[in-house]
């Protein structure tokens, strides 16, 4: 059974660097999302795996066995490509049944194989369509059950559902991963939705520019992002700068723009020094007043936008010292509403506040990378 | 001042109608999308109202007056596309200003315009930046601000954020409303996503096969959406059919393959095949066994969603479940294979007429 193991890959188009001194390792049977921007460099590393580009250094273990010589159809992997690449003029049926009788399977077996896999990704009733009368989701479907269908247990996707409309993305990430699991493959799936990464891999990688900022489970890539780049990307989050003006051994105060105070968890860093904080946008409370007990870290300001985005609203909240906040509350769980122009009070809880060393290019230069 | 209306449009291709027999009223200064899968016929409606294509049938009454004979560049509508289609060999500035330019407005008058539309989109500090250095959404940004400097105060948007990623657009389309709302322009939006569509929209029509199913507020589709396709495009819902076991003055009781649910909602008469929706964030999920009524499941998948868990649980009858609840990260996350119990709030539980064609096809997206 495959497992993926890249060591110091580098690859280079002209003079842009797609990818940068690059460590990766995919574990057998596991589902690994590489999550990142365009242009960071997701499918060059899909397809220097593939065989499909040949990196200028490093080496790439398939199965602990070095494949940087192997020929793409010896890898024993599938790789479905962004815009999944279908026999125009063959059936849903051959078009699935082509892997396994390229290989030498007997059309009868090579049949049954694909009538299972067509099965699995509802399209048994479309076997005779061509692939010019499916639907989107349909032909996307059929690009997966082509790849499931092929033996190869490493499987490649190249942003499976970019090209569908959001509502079937939704639908089919669900499916997706069920059917990978069912078979057992080890998949590496690449993708610029993070919802998408957390609810199909078992891992996220985070790349930007070509470098991994990050492997981990979903919930530890969210909860606990190490770059302000994660934490941006992966979720989004309220980035506040300020510097630090004393330090206890339980926390710190942080002096935000025009003098708020804030109270973070943090000890890590000296009086003095310059950091960004954040916090994210559920992760805030909003109340209409408080009680002098509970001062710390409740920051007046006013409502400028609310917007129903179904299970939540969010609020776009000016505070008084001139920074701007967002938060997100969930519907059902809160009697209260906040309406624009309402004066409120943001509550940035302590214990859910990150704090990074502010980045030597600006906080901007960060946040526009994504 | 512009509001739009569109009375009975039909667009026929040889034999295919993508639009049938469709009516719209937009408000002056109205934020509207119009939301519905591909090919649903979103795209065609807004090229109608543009002027790129003309309707087979209907009329297009812009601010009152009747346009169908009007030629686009006269119907003083901006548009934004979904590729970007900005002058490559212009830096931002000269793109944002040619609408103005060719109108033949004084440069000082050009250049107040045009700063404050670039400091409007956050680009001043790209003015002079051409179009290949700039990342995707500086580009979408630069398009919109090209296409509010012309000066129309009637905006169509199709699909202006489709070819950014997720990230990016998240964050651009809360920039596009507040500057459509300052300028206290008409817009017509349309887009496939459904959260983005509610995240802007004063309005939404939703579109299925060149007709509209239904027209309201982001929170009444959400929360209280009239027709079964509404309730499952507009964000995930249960669905359960069954038929009424008892008519009450307060609570419809339904029974779903043996199982009992109850709905605050009137229903038809007793034995009428029904489907009843809840939506994944109103169940509620126990550990134990309470005195009210609930239903018996296993924990099949857990799925972590960063602000939400998503949980399938598999029912004794063997219906999948799907509940979502706010993620905390004091609370204690519930693992694959516990046994759970679930309620489902009679308010949250919306009822609908059997749909004739079954029920799988009423709500398909594709």
């Amino acid at each position: 059974m495959p497992s993926v193991r890249l060591v110091n890959v580098s690859k280079r188009f002209r003079n842009i660097s797609a990818i940068n001194n690059l460590d990766l390792e995919v574990k057998d049977g596991e589902y690994l999302c590489v999550l990142g921007p365009t242009g960071s460099g997701k499918t060059t590393l899909l397809k220097i795996i593939a065989g499909l580009v040949k990196p200028d250094k490093g080496e790439i273990y398939i199965n602990n066995k070095l494949a940087n010589n192997v020929p793409p159809q010896e890898r024993n992997t599938a790789f479905v490509p962004q815009n999944y690449a279908l026999f125009p003029h063959l059936s849903t049926l051959q078009n699935v049944a082509f892997g396994p009788t390229s290989k030498g399977i007997g059309t009868e077996e090579a049949n049954r194989i694909s009538m299972k896999m067509l099965e699995m990704t509802r399209l048994a009733g479309r076997a005779d369509s061509q692939p010019n009368e499916l639907s989107g989701g349909m032909q996307q479907r059929l690009a997966l059950a082509r790849g499931l269908a092929s033996d190869a247990n490493l499987l490649l996707l190249d942003e499976p559902l970019g090209a569908l409309d959001a509502r079937i993305r939704v639908e089919l990430r669900y499916k997706i991963r069920d059917l990978v699991k069912e078979r057992g493959f080890t998949a590496i799936h690449v993708t610029h939705d993070q919802e998408e990464a957390m609810i199909v891999g078992d891992r996220i990688a985070v790349l930007r520019q070509g470098q991994i900022q990050q492997v981990n489970v979903p919930p530890k890539i969210y909860n606990e992002p190490q770059s302000i780049f994660v934490a941006s990307f992966v979720g989004g989050a309220n980035f506040l700068e300020g510097f630090v003006v004393d330090r206890d051994h339980q926390g710190a105060w942080v002096q935000l723009r025009n003098r708020f105070i804030a109270r973070v968890r943090e000890i890590d860093f000296s009086p003095g020094e310059k950091v960004v904080l954040a916090v994210r946008e559920e992760q805030t409370t909003m109340v209409k007043q408080v009680g002098e007990e509970q001062e710390i870290n409740f920051f007046p300001g006013t409502v400028q936008s609310a917007s129903f985005l179904g299970n939540s609203t969010a609020f776009e909240v000016l505070l008084k010292n001139g920074d701007m906040v967002h938060s997100r509350i969930p519907i059902g769980k809160q009697g209260k509403t906040f309406s624009e122009n309402e004066g409120v009070y943001v509550r940035l809880h302590p214990e859910s506040i990150i704090t990074y060393p502010y980045p030597q290019g600006g906080l901007l230069t960060e946040l526009e990378a994504i | 001042m512009p509001s739009v209306r569109l009375a009975n449009i039909t667009m026929k291709y040889r034999d295919i109608i993508a639009v049938e027999n469709v009516s719209l009223a937009v408000e002056d200064k109205e934020y509207v999308c119009i939301i519905g899968p591909s090919g649903c016929g979103k795209t065609t409606l807004i090229k109608c109202v543009s002027g790129i294509i003309q309707p087979t049938n209907g009329e297009i009454i812009i601010d009152g007056k009747l346009v169908n004979d009007v030629p686009i560049q006269d119907r003083g509508v901006g548009y934004v596309f979904q590729d970007i289609a900005l002058f490559p060999h212009m830096n931002v500035y000269e793109n944002v200003s040619y609408g103005p330019f060719v109108k033949g407005w004084s440069p000082p008058r050009i250049r107040t315009l045009v700063e404050e539309m670039l400091n409007m989109m956050v680009l001043g500090d790209r003015a002079r930046d051409r179009p290949n250095v700039l990342s995707g959404g500086a580009q979408q940004k630069t398009a919109i601000a090209r296409a509010l400097a012309s000066g129309s105060l009637l905006l169509l948007l199709d699909e202006p954020l489709g070819s950014l990623d997720i990230r990016v657009r998240k964050l651009l389309r809360h920039e596009i409303r507040r500057m459509i709302k300052d300028l206290g322009l008409t817009a017509i939006h349309v887009t496939h996503d459904q959260e983005e569509a509610m995240a802007v929209a004063d309005r939404i029509v939703v579109m299925k096969t060149g007709k509209i199913v239904e027209v309201g507020t982001p929170s009444q589709l959400y929360l209280q959406p009239k027709e079964l396709f509404t309730a499952n495009f507009v964000g995930e819902t249960n669905f359960f059919e069954g038929h009424v076991a008892r008519e009450g003055n307060e609570k419809t009781r339904v029974n779903a393959d043996g199982s009992f649910l109850y709905s605050s909602e009137k229903a038809p008469s007793k034995d009428t095949k029904i489907v009843a929706a809840i939506r994944p964030e109103f169940v509620i999920m126990e550990h134990q066994h309470k005195a009210e009524p609930t239903w018996k499941g296993t924990i099949e998948t857990v799925a972590f969603m960063g602000s939400m868990m998503r949980y399938e649980v598999k029912i004794e009858n063997g219906k999948a479940i799907v509940v979502k609840t706010p993620f905390s990260s004091t609370s204690q996350e519930l693992e694959v294979g516990t046994r759970v119990y679930l309620k489902f709030p009679p308010e949250f539980v919306l009822l609908y007429q059997y749909p004739q064609s079954g029920l799988e096809k009423e709500i398909s997206v594709e």
